[in-house]
């Protein structure tokens, strides 16, 4: 259920000077086959979404079909990050560093509003979203989303995997900004979190 | 630097007695036979052990959520344990000043996750203190119903994931097939599986549609079967009597004064529930009982649990039985919204529509406490309001940061493993805690 | 292994059987009967007393407040035995004082009383710890502590709960704390990465470790001066 298709057969190059040769796009198709059908999720549940991770987990949906039999509670031995739910400031500097213990290559799914934006938790507790933290592949609208958004959201990361490339530079690894260490510059960060639309009169104090 | 500490344990392991029920036989060398235990000539009897700290969390699968534990461990047994919480600190009750009352309830979805309908009903029933308002009584047996299924809901996500962490995965499974079934109902009730955002000040979201009790009934009826196979593989189960039996026990002065409530105070032998001892809703009118456990530890909260889903679907019968016709939501123009058609057609009922959504409800000045029985304990939302539309503070009262509160207590002198059985035991949901 | 001999609630002799509060009125009604039994033992020392919304508000001088409540807790024909919570009410009026609650439950007579103490404005945020009467009261202080910066003396262990310890920017349920905190979001975001989550042990747990001997000279004398800090 979880297998991607083969590629089309257009990908053989027969000129081994110019791009990807035959052999390197097998062995790319062979390699990405096994990782996109062996992600070990790291999931890093911190709130409702986590209840419907579980249950995306659990027998009706059976995320064990896509190749996630296998739980990592460790981010040494995982490859997709599952962040579900919201990260208040507090819990920023750990999700960091749980995504910098795992090996590469590693992806990262964002679920759920809170995480990829700060949802309705527009307070002085949560980070607006864990795309300043870390770099995501993945985000899933909803709040909780639902379990079949969850794996709509894992099998759009599977045909991203095939995708990769030993040679060339497909897959780019995004780095941080080198002053604040932040993945959204600072600026744009306090551009993006100003009260918007009906927000205003709701959110700033002193009214 | 700060004196080192020695527990003295008793070292045991669990058995069954001659009565046949679980207990725990004392580890005594040279008693009932046994080898007689001597230290081997040379090393020294009693071991000055270095302390040594030990980390749980914050991103840990047995601390359910982010929850940190730092613990000192002499050897594996536990001298002392420093909780620190706050990961999941998302500033709820600093935006409930700055949102009208019927804006609050999907908060109130997210701060327990597991208990989202029993929380929209507790705000509800708050905001209605503060508005005076009397509820209908279909409105009143549906807040049962949906409370209820919640309760049941909450406390299987707690057998299921206390029973990965004493190591049974087979029970998580099964109770998140009746917890699929409930979400099925909730979603054709309101729409939404988890986060429900099921009332509203005055009624609730939407009556339930046709057949929809004849979907609970039929659940009714299958639940209890699968609660008797989890009984049947878990309650005389020998790891699972050995890992929670004589675990962090409470005696029920320790367990009333240190604000302890819902199965844990109940498992620790205090005959104390909400729904009996302060009604709402009227629970008195339902035949139901409180299930006490009589040595607070984690099997007893365990039973308690166990025993409080059966009740559940008791009072679950008892209502979809007497589940009266009538309006759901009460008739007034303060907090209640003119039907749509109305609202387009008719000036007044647009502007009462109008004012009502962009100014919101204005309660008297007052202040309510409302405190409901949820899965965890006694769960209050506490509201002051000025007179404006929206309440000046607003006051989650956590049952589970209450009872989380005297884990140093119950772990202390206990072994590491038993850190993770009484940590389960306590029910804990951190976006509650921490809200 | 004993077994405990199970605590009744409501084991008071002569009690209506409990049913749902129906009509309540706004103001006024029947007051728990303890309000006046205080009255009649403390005297001045009860401000005010009034019922809103079927509640028992009993508004005390928080120099006697723990006396009070001391007493509420330890008088048989009261019993006030169990704390449901302790917190603080700002307004948004800015001349109104500020309220410590007190929310306690007496299970053997099922009553329910709200104790209030004020505090004016202008003076320092200070209410006396319940602590050494319910142990309860621990966490709820230290968050009221960490939430409006009230200061609970006799606490033995008063420090941040939710916020880290390092939080600079000040106490988020003051009225006067904006919604969004006082920084700009990618200062709270660089400020919060910038603590390095494994350092984050409080100095007593610290002392237990070896890395005592690595900690600076004055954590270490902070540490010897009985202070215990950390998040």
């Amino acid at each position: 259920m979880g297998l991607i298709d083969a590629p089309a057969p257009g990908v053989v190059s027969l000129d081994a000077g110019q791009g990807d040769g035959w052999i390197t796009t097998r062995l790319d198709f062979l390699v990405n086959w096994g990782r996109a059908n062996s992600l070990w999720p790291m999931p890093f549940g911190t709130a409702c979404c986590a209840i419907e991770f579980m249950a995306t987990a659990a027998s009706k949906f059976d995320l064990a079909r896509f190749g996630m039999e296998r739980m990592g509670f460790s981010p040494r031995q995982a490859d997709v990050l599952i962040c579900a739910g919201r990260v208040p400031f507090k819990l920023a500097p750990v999700l960091r560093r749980i995504w910098q213990q795992m090996p590469q290559p590693k992806w990262a799914i964002s679920m759920g509003a809170c995480a990829s934006t700060g949802g309705m938790f527009d307070t002085y507790a949560v980070a607006q979203g864990i795309d300043t933290i870390i770099p995501v592949d993945v985000y899933v609208p909803g709040c909780p989303p639902r379990p079949e958004a969850l794996i709509y959201a894992i099998m759009m990361l599977q045909k991203q995997v095939m995708k990769e490339r030993m040679s060339g530079t497909s897959r780019d690894e995004m780095t941080p900004d080198p002053l604040s260490q932040l993945y959204i510059p600072p600026s744009r960060i306090d551009k993006l979190s100003e009260a918007f639309g009906n927000s205003i009169p709701q959110t700033r104090s002193g009214q | 630097m700060a004196t080192k500490r020695t527990i003295e344990v008793e070292l045991s392991t669990t058995g069954i007695g001659p009565d046949g029920k679980p207990q725990r036989v004392p580890l005594v060398a040279g008693e009932s036979g046994g080898v007689a235990l001597q230290a081997p000539p040379g090393i020294e009897p009693d071991l000055e052990g270095e302390h040594m700290l030990i980390n749980i969390g914050p991103q840990h699968p047995a601390t359910h959520g982010v929850l940190r534990l730092v613990l000192e461990l002499d050897g594996e047994t536990v001298v002392r344990c420093i909780p620190h919480i706050g990961y999941l600190h998302c500033g709820f009750e600093k935006i409930g000043e700055y949102r009208q009352y019927n804006q609050i309830i999907p908060w109130t979805d997210r701060d327990d996750y597991l208990n989202c309908v029993g929380n929209n009903i507790a705000f509800a029933m708050g905001a209605e203190k503060l508005f005076g308002i009397e509820i209908t009584p279909r409105c009143t047996v549906l807040r049962v119903i949906g409370m209820e299924l919640s309760r049941i809901i909450s406390h299987l996500v707690w057998m299921g994931t206390t029973c990965i962490d004493i190591g049974a995965y087979t029970p998580f499974l099964w109770s998140f097939q009746e917890r699929e079934n409930v979400y099925n109902l909730f979603e054709g009730w309101v729409g939404a599986r988890l986060t429900t955002s099921a009332s509203r000040v005055g009624g609730m979201a939407a009556d339930i549609p046709d057949g929809w009790l004849d979907g609970l009934k039929a659940w009714v009826r299958t639940f209890p079967k699968t609660l008797s196979e989890c009984d049947r593989v878990v309650t005389k189960n020998g790891i699972w009597v050995g890992r929670t039996v004589g675990i962090g026990a409470m005696s029920p002065d320790e367990a009333i004064n240190y604000g302890l409530s819902g199965p844990m105070l109940r498992a620790s032998g205090v005959d104390y529930d909400v729904r009996k001892d302060f009604p709402y809703l009227d629970y008195e009118t339902y035949d139901w009982e409180v299930p006490i456990g009589v040595n607070g530890d984690v099997y007893d909260r365990y039973l308690v649990r166990m025993e409080e889903m059966r009740q559940s679907v008791r009072i679950l019968e008892q209502a979809i039985a007497r589940l009266p016709d009538g309006p759901v939501n009460v008739d007034d123009p303060r907090v209640i919204l003119p039907p749509k058609h109305k609202a387009t057609s008719e000036m007044e009922s647009m502007i009462h529509h109008f004012k009502n959504v962009m100014e919101g409800p204005r309660p008297a000045i007052g202040e309510a406490y409302v405190a409901v029985e949820a899965p965890k304990g006694e769960k209050g939302y506490y509201m002051v309001s000025d007179g404006s539309s929206k309440p000046v503070r607003w006051r989650i009262r956590p049952p589970s940061f209450v009872n989380l509160s005297a884990i140093p207590k119950m772990v202390e002198g206990h072994l590491l493993s038993d850190v993770i059985a009484i940590n389960a035991s306590i029910d804990i949901v951190m976006g509650e805690i921490d809200r | 292994m004993s077994e405990f001999t199970v605590i009744r609630a409501g084991s008071a002799p002569g009690l209506p059987v409990p049913a749902t509060p129906r009509n309540v009125p706004h103001r006024g009604g029947e007051a728990n009967p303890s309000a006046a039994t205080l009255k009649a033992k403390f005297g001045d020392a009860i401000v005010r007393v009034d019922v809103v919304w079927g509640e028992t508000n009993v508004v005390v001088a928080m120099d006697k407040a723990l006396e009070i409540i001391t007493w509420l807790h330890d008088e048989p024909t009261e019993s006030y035995e169990y704390l449901s919570d302790v917190t603080a009410v700002e307004f948004r009026d800015r001349g109104l004082p500020i309220e410590i609650i007190w929310h306690l439950r007496s299970l053997k007579h099922r009553r329910f009383l709200r104790l209030k103490g004020l505090i004016e404005k202008g003076r320092p945020l200070s209410a006396p710890s319940v602590y050494g009467v319910y142990k309860g009261a621990d966490w709820l202080e230290r968050e009221c502590y960490d939430m409006f910066g009230v200061t609970f003396e006799g606490h033995p262990d008063l420090r941040r709960i939710l916020l880290w310890e390092q939080y600079a920017e000040g106490y988020p349920l003051r009225k006067d704390f904006p919604l969004r905190g006082r920084f700009s979001r990618a200062e709270q975001l660089e400020q919060a990465l910038a603590a390095n989550p494994e350092a984050r042990y409080s100095m007593e747990e610290l002392s237990v470790a070896d890395a005592y001997a690595d900690l600076p000279q004055d954590m270490r004398a902070r540490i010897k001066g009985g202070e215990s800090t950390g998040e």
